[in-house]
């Protein structure tokens, strides 16, 4: 049996010897990144979790102990808050993602033809994705800002009226912000997709085009089924990312007007660093977590990803 | 993306002149027009109204940061650049934009080397954690920043690293990681092999050939990857706001919420800061765009 094992294993070691490499090489260049990621994620996580089982709250020091799934009950059945606030979540991220894929597979077929002008073109229509939620706050609070914003150049045509602010109104806060995240989200998506648009040969659109297929049907044919996988995959990495981004709305409504803006990390972030209540933190924390891994195999399974083509 | 290379190779390779078909050059002109020659107008009046959407709000910022205080015009004219001495000094953003330096070139260095070294490992060699490692990797990004906040304060106030750089540069090099080594080893993968095993045969060392062989090759790569991890960071508000409290330490993304938290609004300021922030970005990005696109369809999609 041993022998067997050695047997099997001489021609690996044979291939590996060729590179001259001692066995612990690999392990060697993987540590630096390994221990990182241990002590900066694995062990942050494992604590959340036991955090989540405990009740921590900075000011209230006299209730501090094992708390068994207290949290968990709370956030359930006791927290009114939660139910909204994950409601407001997952319309921020279906309708974030839905509109940044649409507009973002638009965009990149746009600049992926060819045209006087594509460097220039790219280079701008790109140029919101080098910019961060807090300067996207900043750009579009001067843009909503109710006396010198754009709402009153708009009055002044005959559009709209002077002195709203979108920002403040129950009723518009949601667009006001899915349009400003819009703004540097749809870059992002359209750099995903036109990478990937890329390395479609240019010989099967020849090809259907002799057999006569129009250019919807080369669309849906071929242009599409190449991009299966970079859309499955980066629309994936985006809505965990909207999920998880606070910058734009901490910044921009702070979860306002009365709430309704308020994702469940923005909300755990008001628990755990302006509310001092680590433990319900932690909990409320371990819920998206569990949501988040949920959805995504939910989702690579629905969408069949590397599956058969 | 081996395979997407070998199958344009092949394609490329079919001589098209040896096409038995009589009239070539229609066929040709046909075929052209149906996945080129799209109309012109069809093209250019989408992007010019996405154009206007995009630049209109850089062009507002612009603006208010170039305007003078109480003007209403959209014509910035006179150019004053009080705001922009206004935010520099008075409010420090000379020192935010020193510390977001920092901290930005600290964390792509960092992310770079820690990263080539992992991707090498991934690309390169068989061994035994190597396929929990990647699910690790990939794992990782589902974790979000912000639900760390609290055991990562709780790290960094054990090493006593509340309220210096370091902490920041930190955090910001461990959340560039996975995706910076997943991509690497993309493109180190896309390397062929047989390159480096012919300068070992001439008696480079395997660090040697490495650097002589693989590295300029991932040039543009490594440029996306260390550009990405400088955007990053210069942009990121979370970490700094939490772990910096002292003034002098922030970053200035932090600097910017507080222009917007402010009780009375000195938009002008704010806009001004919000130049400041753009800069070093927008000139990054002018720099890699190209690269961006052919270092995502080498790395992510494919790898």
């Amino acid at each position: 049996m041993a022998q067997a094992a050695a047997v099997a294993k001489q021609p690996r070691a044979g291939r590996r010897r060729t590179g001259a490499a001692p066995r612990r090489l690999p392990y060697l260049l993987i540590a630096p990144a390994g221990l990182l990621m241990l002590g900066f994620i694995a062990y942050p996580v494992l604590s959340v979790f036991y955090y989540s089982l405990q009740h921590y709250n900075v000011t209230k020091p006299w209730k501090n102990g094992y708390a068994g799934l207290d949290n968990f009950t709370r956030i359930f059945t006791e927290d009114p808050l939660f139910w909204s606030t994950l409601g407001f979540s997952a319309k921020w991220v279906v309708v974030q993602v839905g509109l940044q894929l649409a507009l973002g597979l638009v965009l990149a077929l746009l600049v992926n033809q060819t045209f006087v002008g594509r460097a220039l073109a790219r280079a701008l229509v790109f140029s919101p994705w080098a910019v961060s939620g807090v300067l996207t706050t900043t750009i579009w609070m001067l843009l909503y800002n109710p006396s010198t914003g754009m709402s009153r150049y708009l009055a002044d045509i005959g559009i709209g009226s002077y002195g709203t602010s979108v920002l403040s109104d129950t009723g518009t806060v949601f667009w006001a912000a899915v349009v400003a995240e819009l703004w540097r989200g749809v870059p992002f998506f359209a750099i995903l997709i036109l990478a990937d648009l890329q390395s479609i040969p240019k010989d099967l659109y020849e090809a259907a085009s002799v057999d006569g297929a129009g250019r919807m049907r080369q669309f849906f044919h071929i242009t599409l089924p190449h991009l299966k996988d970079a859309i499955i995959l980066s629309t994936l990495l985006r809505a965990v990312w909207e999920f998880n981004n606070v910058d734009l709305l901490y910044t921009l409504t702070g979860g306002g007007p009365a709430g309704v803006t308020t994702t469940l990390p923005l909300m755990i972030a008001n628990t755990g660093i302006e509310g001092h209540d680590f433990g319900y933190a932690s909990a409320l924390t371990t819920v998206a977590f569990v949501i988040l891994l949920f959805c995504s195999i939910l989702y690579l399974r629905l969408s069949k990803f590397g599956g058969d083509r | 993306m081996t395979a997407a290379l070998a199958e344009k190779g092949t394609h490329a390779r079919v001589p098209a002149p040896d096409d038995p078909t009589p009239p070539a050059p229609a066929r040709k002109a046909r075929g052209e027009r149906a996945f080129d020659d799209v109309p012109r107008w069809q093209i250019y009046v989408p992007l010019g109204i996405y154009l206007l959407f995009t630049l209109v709000p850089f062009y507002w910022m612009l603006l208010f940061a170039v305007r003078p205080a109480g003007s209403t015009s959209l014509v910035p004219w006179p150019l004053t650049f009080e705001h922009f001495h206004k935010v520099w000094n008075e409010r420090s953003f000379g020192v935010f934009f020193q510390n977001s330096m920092l901290v930005g070139l600290a964390t792509l260095v960092a992310t770079t080397l820690v990263a080539l070294a992992g991707g090498y490992a991934l690309a390169r060699f068989d061994f035994r954690v190597k396929n929990g490692f990647m699910l690790a990797l990939l794992c990782s990004q589902f974790i979000p920043g912000a639900l760390m906040l609290v055991p990562l304060f709780e790290i960094f106030r054990n090493m006593q690293m509340i309220n210096s750089l370091g902490s920041v540069i930190i955090a910001e090099t461990v959340f560039q990681l996975p995706l910076s080594m997943i991509l690497i080893s993309g493109f180190i993968k896309n390397v062929p092999v047989s390159l480096e095993e012919a300068a070992w045969v001439d008696g480079c060392s395997r660090f040697r050939a490495f650097c002589a062989v693989v590295l300029p090759l991932l040039r543009p790569g490594l440029i996306a990857v260390g550009s990405f991890a400088f955007v990053h960071s210069w942009n990121h508000f979370l970490f700094a706001l939490m772990f910096l409290s002292e003034q002098d330490k922030q970053t200035i993304p932090v600097g910017l919420n507080t222009l917007i938290g402010a009780d009375s609004v000195d938009l002008g300021a704010l806009a001004a800061g919000g130049v400041i922030a753009a800069v070093p970005v927008v000139i990054v990005f002018a720099f890699i765009q190209k690269w961006l696109i052919t270092g995502f369809s080498a790395g992510a999609v494919k790898g």
